[in-house]
C-alpha cells in the first residue's frame, strides 16, 4: 500500500520539483534540501527535550553518587547515598506508604471509572450532562481541590462531618488520623481522576463493533455474561493504558494535593516517597541524596511497570493461543 | 428454528424489563453526577458567604456578598498572579503547539536518515514524569540562569513528547494529496507545513492548546521550586501561600480558590467537546 503511494509519488511529484530545485537553489539536491529541512523542523523540539529532560535523566542518576552540599559543592561519595537510603526508616516508611496509596488507589480507580464508562455508554436521556459533570472535577487543579477538601474535611466545621452529626454519626478527625488522611487522600484522588479514566473508557468501549453486543442477545446473554465474553477482553488494550498510566501516576504523581490537603501528615501518614524525597531536596538542600531515593523510586517504577506489562500481555488480544 | 424462539423471547424479555432498568441507570447517573460536582459547587457557592456563615453547612448562602472577592483582589496581588498565569500558560501553549507540530510534520512526512530512530528516542522521553526529574531541572535551570525568571517558568514546561507524538499520529492519517499538489506547484517544505499542513491540523490543534493551557494553569511543583520573586507568583502558588496565611478565614480562601478554577470551568464548559476528545485520542495511542 505504501509503496504505491511511493510509486504514485514519484511519478507525480519528483519531476517538476526537481526543474523547480534547479532553477532557485541549484547547489543541494532534493532529497539533501529534505534533510535540511527535517533538521530545521526537528532542531527546537529536540534540543528542548534533550536538555530539559533527556540530561536532567541522567544528571539525576549521576547526582545520586554526590553529595551536594549548598550553592553548586559536589563531592563523589559512590554508594553513599544508597547507604544512608537502606538506613532511614522515614525513606522505608515513605515507600510502604507509597505500596499502600498505590495497592488502594488503583485497583478502585480502575473500578470506579470502567463502571462510570459502563454507565455513561448507555443512551440515556442527558447523558451528555452526566458526561460532564463526572469529567468536572479533573479540569480543577490540585491545589485547589486540596483547598476545597481541606475546607469541607474539616473536623469541627467541615460540611462532611456536619452531614454526619445530622444523620446521628459522630463527626470524625478525617485529616487528623494517619490511616484516615490517606484514606482521604486516595478518596479525592479517585475523585478527581475518576472522569478522565471514564473518558478514555468510554473510548475504548465505543471503539467494540455493536454487531458483538447484537450478537449476545439474540443468544440471550445477560449483562453480566455479556460484560465477561465480549466487554472485558475487547477492552483489553484499554485496561493496560489505564492500569499503567494511573500506577505511573500513582507511584510518582499527587505532590501538589499533599502538599495543600496534609502537607505529609499527620505523624507522616500521607508522606509519600515522592513528598520525601521533595522535602529531602528543596527543604534540607539534599539534592544528592534526593537524587539517589529517586533513582530507586523510578527503578521500582519500571519494575512494576514490566509486572503490568507481563501480566497484561502488553494490553494484546491474543492470549498465546 | 430454535435460534428464533429464542430471539423473540430474549426479545420481549428485553422489551418488558427496558424502561424500568433506563429509569434506574437515569437516576444512577444522575446521583453520581450529583456526587461529583457537589464539592466543587460547594466551593463556589461558599465564596459568597460572609465569614460568619461561610462554614454554617448550607449550600446556599443566606447572607450573600462579593466583599470576598473584592479583598482578595484588594489586599493581595491575586490580578498579578492571575496574569502569570495567564501569560505563562499561553506562552507555553502557543509555543509547544508550534514546536510540537513542527517536529510531528517533520517526523510523519520528510525523509531523513534515522527518522524511525529519532522517533523511539523522542517516545522514550514520554517515560521520563516530571516530578522524577525534578531535582535535575532544578540544577539545569540554575545553571542556565533561569530561576526566578518568566523564561524559567516558561520554557522548561514546553518540551513533552506527549504533543509530538499524537500529532504524529493526527499527520499520519492526513491525505497526502494537497501537500504533493503544493510539491508540484513548487512550494517548499516550510510553506506546505505553513500554508497546508497547519490549517488541515486545525481541530486537533484546538484540542491540544486547551489541554495544555489547562495543564499549565494548574501546574504547582515547578512554579513552587523555580520562583521565589513574589512578582513572579503564579495562582496555584498563589492560592496554597494564601491558605497558609489565612488558615482559618476560609471565606476568603474559598473566594481565591474560585477565582483560580473558574478560568478552567469556564474553558471546560465552553470547549468540553475539544477537551473530551484530547482525552480519548490519548488514551487509543
Amino acid at each position: 500500500m505504501s509503496s504505491v503511494a511511493a510509486q504514485e509519488r514519484r511519478r507525480t511529484g519528483a519531476a517538476p520539483t526537481r526543474t523547480s530545485t534547479s532553477s532557485e537553489r541549484p547547489r543541494l539536491s532534493r532529497r539533501h534540501r529534505e534533510w535540511l529541512a527535517a533538521g530545521l523542523f526537528l532542531a527546537p523540539d529536540v534540543l528542548g527535550l534533550l536538555v530539559f529532560v533527556a540530561v536532567p535523566m541522567v544528571l539525576s542518576i549521576a547526582l545520586s553518587f554526590f553529595q551536594v552540599s549548598g550553592f553548586g559543592s559536589y563531592e563523589w561519595i559512590g554508594l553513599g547515598n544508597y547507604e544512608r537510603m537502606l538506613d532511614d526508616p522515614l525513606f522505608w516508611d515513605s515507600m510502604k506508604i507509597t505500596g499502600l496509596y498505590v495497592v488502594v488507589l488503583v485497583p478502585v480507580l480502575f473500578c470506579v471509572s470502567l463502571a462510570l464508562g459502563l454507565l455513561v455508554k448507555q443512551r440515556l436521556p442527558g447523558i451528555g450532562v452526566y458526561r460532564t459533570a463526572l469529567f468536572l472535577p479533573y479540569v480543577v487543579s490540585l491545589v485547589v481541590v486540596g483547598v476545597l477538601w481541606k475546607f469541607l474535611l474539616d473536623e469541627q466545621t467541615g460540611a462532611v462531618n456536619r452531614a454526619m452529626r445530622a444523620a446521628g454519626f459522630d463527626g470524625e478527625s478525617w485529616l487528623g488520623s494517619p490511616s484516615l488522611a490517606l484514606g482521604c487522600v486516595i478518596a479525592v484522588m479517585v475523585w478527581v481522576m475518576m472522569g478522565y479514566y471514564m473518558i478514555i473508557f468510554l473510548a475504548g468501549l465505543q471503539e467494540i463493533p455493536k454487531e458483538f453486543y447484537e450478537a449476545a442477545k439474540i443468544d440471550g446473554a445477560g449483562p453480566w455474561t455479556t460484560f465477561r465474553t465480549i466487554t472485558w477482553p475487547l477492552l483489553r488494550p484499554t485496561s493496560f493504558f489505564v492500569l499503567l498510566m494511573s500506577t505511573v501516576a500513582a507511584i510518582t504523581g499527587g505532590l501538589d494535593l499533599i502538599f495543600v490537603l496534609t502537607n505529609g501528615g499527620p505523624a507522616n501518614g500521607t508522606s509519600l516517597a515522592i513528598f520525601y524525597i521533595y522535602q529531602q531536596a528543596f527543604g534540607f538542600g539534599e539534592y544528592g541524596y534526593a537524587s539517589a531515593m529517586g533513582s530507586f523510586l523510578v527503578l521500582i517504577m519500571v519494575l512494576v511497570s514490566a509486572v503490568i506489562f507481563k501480566f497484561t500481555r502488553g494490553g494484546r488480544f491474543d492470549d498465546g493461543e | 428454528m430454535a435460534s428464533d424462539t429464542v430471539a423473540t423471547r430474549a426479545g420481549t424479555t428485553v422489551h418488558r424489563r427496558r424502561p424500568s432498568r433506563r429509569a434506574g441507570l437515569t437516576v444512577l447517573a444522575a446521583v453520581l453526577s450529583l456526587i461529583s460536582i457537589l464539592p466543587v459547587l460547594w466551593m463556589v457557592t461558599s465564596s459568597f458567604k460572609t465569614r460568619a456563615t461561610v462554614t454554617d453547612g448550607s449550600l446556599i448562602p443566606r447572607e450573600f456578598t462579593f466583599d470576598n472577592f473584592v479583598y482578595v483582589f484588594t489586599e493581595v496581588p491575586f490580578g498579578r498572579y492571575l496574569w502569570n498565569s495567564f501569560l505563562i500558560s499561553a506562552v507555553i501553549t502557543v509555543a509547544a503547539l508550534f514546536f510540537h507540530s513542527m517536529a510531528a510534520y517533520a517526523l510523519a512526512r520528510l525523509r531523513f536518515p534515522g527518522r524511525e530512530k529519532l522517533f523511539g528516542a523522542i517516545f522514550a522521553t514520554l517515560l521520563v514524569t516530571a516530578p522524577v526529574v525534578l531535582i535535575p531541572l532544578f540544577l539545569v535551570a540554575r545553571e542556565l540562569n533561569l530561576l526566578d525568571s518568566y523564561a524559567g517558568l516558561i520554557i522548561p514546561s514546553i518540551f513533552n513528547a506527549f504533543g509530538i507524538f499524537l500529532l504524529r499520529q493526527f499527520y499520519l492519517g492526513l491525505p497526502r494529496e494537497l501537500e504533493e499538489a503544493a510539491v508540484i506547484d513548487g512550494c517548499g517544505h516550510w510553506r506546505v507545513y505553513w500554508n497546508i499542513v497547519l490549517p488541515m491540523s486545525r481541530p486537533i490543534l484546538s484540542a491540544l492548546a486547551i489541554f495544555f493551557f489547562l495543564a499549565n494553569w494548574n501546574a504547582f511543583v515547578w512554579p513552587l521550586v523555580a520562583t521565589n520573586d513574589q512578582d513572579l507568583t503564579v495562582v496555584q502558588l498563589g492560592i496554597a501561600s494564601f491558605q497558609t496565611q489565612y488558615t482559618s478565614n476560609w471565606n476568603y480562601i474559598l473566594a481565591a480558590a474560585t477565582v483560580a478554577a473558574l478560568p478552567m470551568l469556564i474553558l471546560f464548559f465552553v470547549f468540553q467537546r475539544q477537551i473530551v476528545e484530547s482525552v480519548k485520542t490519548s488514551g487509543l495511542k
